[in-house]
């Protein structure tokens, strides 16, 4: 952190808190969901699907249950991804104002912050700024004479990978086992305790307050590309200065890579990297100066924006390895609970360790690719396998020489 | 028969403390219903000794009137619930792909010779357990692990002799 977390004295300085002086100034929550449906915003969590049109889906109206539930996703915990951690630690009211915009437009009275158990230091900044905001007259009753009222619950939780999906997420959030729940229906309509629930991650309610403060136009203006706003960028493994920045969506990858990353440490060359994550497939060199848009790195880059923190693998460190360890990674956090996911990951797992030890077969190299669509989309019963088959089937098919090398030579030939 | 083991049950109870007792009434104010309280008080009797036995989850059960097999089944599900015993010192191992890359298994592999232990265990002195633990959204500071709750990053073998030292005074 380059800097203490702003206080709310120093962020109401900055403009913080405004859209919710515009707000009372007379927005109706019709008025603000049209808002943010026009801005473009593009949920930051990983999926990207648009905001406004989530929130629509919440039902209203008198026959509408009148208790709903805002959820911040706030379980940061995809290999490789440390942006919603920065945001809270570092500009925790940006967070809370964008809340309340979320909480108000659907009628939601209680929002829980679903936190990461080992975010310690969110746990610090968080509790601080709550206190402050219902000091304030932010949260409370009646927040700033509109008659409506807020509270806000922060939740750590007690682990798990899982929890990052919605629906798991509000099991654990229940006391229950962090296991995802069959769709539909959906959390807008039956969510936490079975009441109208929106899950939003922590960077996509952070993008409210600018858009209702300073209006659709500006937002808009900030994208470089097709998609609207600003995005949280990271960069991490072995270049010269790993973090994340803030930049408009539409910038180069070579921009965020070489400009902003420093490019790659000295005597090592860019191999490949995963775009948003590790639940994303690898692209190479050559799609450098594609745009960080999301649909042009799916179209043109066969992968996905997800959640915008970059993971880079340098060329003396081996694919197969990395792979490993992701799958690895996936096969531990898999809750048990459908079959491909369960018994495929650790297969996977199994035949990587094999070909760390020497052992990997030209039998196994088919069962790889067989497995990359056993566990693909629509197989499993959430998309935490589908994600490991990203890296796995992209793995597979651009670093096929290293696996063979594996197993020809009967070794890791990046190790000495 | 099931009267019985259900008196057994009670009967190896232990007593939640009166802390404990009050932290787990002010969280019933926050959720709906005690289900989800229980995980709350898994997390709360582990604050406070350590870990949580199986004398204390049966106290949780059933001080919430929650069933024994279900509070089980949430305790073993979540990876920050001690269902053993830890040492003074949690270590929790980033063993995830941007720490891997920057070479954190070298570190990790420097860590379990200095302290004579792998994942899962504790030293013999009582004063780390190792357990992995997936990304820790530190990854500009790869490698990293953090220790109780303190972050610890740029890992290198020189700074894990550091560390070792800093928690053993500090428990001398």
């Amino acid at each position: 952190m380059s800097r203490p977390p702003l206080d709310i004295g120093a962020y109401e300085a900055n403009d913080g808190y405004q859209s919710l002086h515009k707000i009372a100034a007379g927005m109706s929550a019709a008025d603000v969901l049209e808002t943010i449906k026009s801005s473009g915003l593009k949920g930051r969590g990983g999926a990207g699907f648009p905001t406004g049109l989530k929130w629509s889906f919440v039902p209203q109206g008198e026959s509408s249950p009148q208790q709903k539930y805002l959820v911040v996703n706030a379980d940061e915990m995809e290999p490789g991804t440390f942006k919603d951690r920065l945001l809270m630690e570092g500009d925790p009211h940006l967070l809370l104002e964008g809340m309340i915009i979320s909480a108000y437009t659907i009628g939601a009275s209680i929002a829980y912050i679903f936190l990461r158990g080992e975010y310690h230091g969110s746990v610090k900044t968080l509790k601080k700024a709550i206190a402050e905001a219902y000091e304030k007259g932010y949260l409370g009753s009646d927040i700033l004479g509109t008659g409506y009222g807020l509270d806000i619950i922060l939740h750590t939780s007690a682990g798990r990978y899982i929890c990052g999906e919605e629906t798991a997420l509000l099991n654990a959030l229940e006391g229950k086992r962090a296991n995802p729940r069959a769709k539909p229906p959906f959390p807008q309509v039956s969510g936490l305790w079975g009441k109208p629930t929106i899950v939003n991650n922590v960077e996509t309610l952070c993008n409210l307050p600018g858009i209702i403060t300073y209006g659709i136009d500006w937002y808009q203006g900030l994208g470089q590309g097709a998609d609207a706003g600003t995005k949280m960028f990271g960069v991490s493994g072995r270049v010269k200065n790993p973090g994340v920045w803030e930049m408009p969506l539409g910038v180069t990858i070579r921009e965020l890579l070489e400009d902003k990353a420093g490019g790659m440490q000295d005597g090592l060359g860019l191999k490949a990297f995963l775009p948003g994550g590790g639940s994303t497939d690898f692209m190479l060199p050559e799609h450098l100066d594609l745009a960080l848009d999301y649909d042009e790195i799916s179209q043109k880059g066969g992968s996905r924006l997800a959640t915008g923190t970059m993971i880079v693998l340098d060329d003396q460190t081996c694919p197969v390895g990395m792979i490993g360890n992701l799958m690895k990674f996936f096969a531990h956090e898999s809750c048990g609970f459908c079959t491909p996911c369960r018994d495929g990951l650790p297969w996977v797992d199994t035949i990587f360790r094999d070909f760390e030890a020497g052992r990997g077969s030209e039998k196994d190299l088919s069962i790889l690719k067989e497995q990359v669509d056993y566990m693909g989309p629509g197989r499993t019963f959430c998309a935490l396998a589908p994600g490991a088959t990203a890296p796995l089937g992209s793995g597979l098919k651009y670093f096929e020489d290293d696996f063979k090398e594996h197993i020809q030579q009967k070794r890791c030939t990046y190790r000495n | 028969m099931s009267s019985q083991v259900i008196a057994s049950t009670k009967n190896r109870a232990r007593v939640l403390t009166e802390a404990e007792i009050s932290e787990i009434e002010h969280e019933k104010t926050l959720y709906p219903d005690n289900q989800a309280v229980g995980l709350e008080a898994l997390k709360i009797v582990q604050n406070h000794q350590g870990w949580v036995s199986d004398e204390s989850l049966l106290a949780i059960a059933e001080y919430l009137d929650l069933s024994v097999a279900d509070l089980e089944g949430v305790a073993t599900f979540f990876n920050l619930i001690y269902r053993q015993p830890v040492g003074r010192n949690v270590i929790l191992y980033c063993d995830s792909v941007s720490c891997w890359i920057c070479r954190g298994d070298d570190i990790k592999n420097y860590l379990s010779e200095r302290l004579s232990i792998d994942y899962g265990q504790t030293t013999e002195d009582n004063e780390f357990t190792l357990i992995p633990v997936p990304c820790l959204g530190d990854c500009n500071n790869a490698p990293v692990m953090m220790v109780g709750q303190d972050l610890h990053r740029n890992l290198t073998k020189a700074g894990i002799d550091e560390i070792i030292d800093q928690y053993r005074n500090k428990n001398a």
